[in-house]
């Protein structure tokens, strides 16, 4: 880890609290990181859904189970990283939910959401053997615009 | 210099967080228009959604307007919890439609493809009649 990176992390239970928690924690680090409310609300909701993905895919919601979330603040980016402890997926079996086929289906869209709402993403093998989401956004420049966007629409970036 | 915190596990109200869902129904005509308010996400907002519908569809109100006013966080249990609902409504030869969606929710609609699913209205009247 560079000199110059803030690091946190947290163990979160499996139950569907841990889903607020994280995105509360996260939101106050992106707050304070300068980020604006757009992309603090894309950083949100993509820490929401990869703890989603831990606890219920992940996980499969046994308490015994731990969810692993950490941050690191470097000087020019937000990563984070949610650690599950199940036995890990490949990005390319996860079905498209723009299919045809699947776009009435009731779930499995969190990926593609934290993936149009975050400048990176990537799910590695991680040390417990489970899935490891990491994912990050780019900080925004010093003097930018309070939406941290460049005036952009709020719309997030489709198959960033 | 890197730094290790262990954040303690209490949750509080975020200030931009409006954590519960609320939901209340009316008549107008045949249809009847949910009024719902906060955010639908896994949890209880999503089980208020389901509990809503499936209530109304027990007694047998099958044309269902969602006002979304109200609901400016939607993520994808809910989204899921929505669909679920448009489809349950189908199946009982219903309609379930959409009305004033906050710019935030309708970005989601439009990027995971259900804004041509659902049918959204941004008028109340013109919605309601829409069902006749």
């Amino acid at each position: 880890m560079a000199p110059d990176t803030k690091h946190l992390e947290m163990t979160l239970e499996t139950q569907v609290e841990s889903v607020n928690l994280a995105e509360e924690m996260c939101l106050r680090v992106a707050e304070a990181a300068g980020f604006g409310e757009d992309d603090c609300y894309r950083i949100g909701m993509s820490v929401r859904e990869g703890v989603i993905n831990a606890f219920h895919y992940g996980n499969q919601e046994r308490p015994e189970k731990k969810i692993h979330l950490a941050v690191d603040l470097t000087p020019d980016k937000m990563i984070i990283h949610v650690l599950d402890e199940g036995t890990g997926f490949k990005l390319s079996e996860v079905p498209d939910p723009l299919a045809e086929e699947n776009l009435l289906s009731t779930s499995g869209r969190g990926i593609f959401l934290m993936r149009a709402f975050m400048d990176e993403f990537d799910v590695v093998r991680g040390k417990t053997g489970g899935a490891e989401i990491v994912m990050s956004k780019k900080l925004p420049a010093p003097g930018s615009s309070p939406n941290g966007d460049g005036g952009q629409s709020t719309s997030p970036h489709q198959g960033a | 210099m890197a730094t290790v915190a262990k954040a303690p596990l209490r949750t509080r109200e975020h200030k931009g967080i409006k954590m519960a869902l609320h939901a209340t129904h009316r008549d107008a005509g045949k249809v009847t228009v949910v009024d719902l308010s906060g955010r639908i996400t896994l949890g209880d907002g999503s089980a208020l959604l389901r509990k809503t519908v499936r209530g109304l569809l027990d007694d047998q109100r099958t044309q269902i307007l969602l006002n979304l006013a109200d609901v400016d966080y939607i993520d994808s249990s809910g989204i899921g919890e929505l669909v679920s609902g448009f489809t349950a409504v189908k199946n009982r030869n219903g309609n379930l439609k959409l009305l004033h969606l906050t710019k935030k929710v309708r970005d989601l609609l439009q990027i995971t493809k259900l804004f041509t699913v659902f049918d959204v209205y941004t008028d109340e009247g013109t919605a309601v009649r829409s069902f006749d």
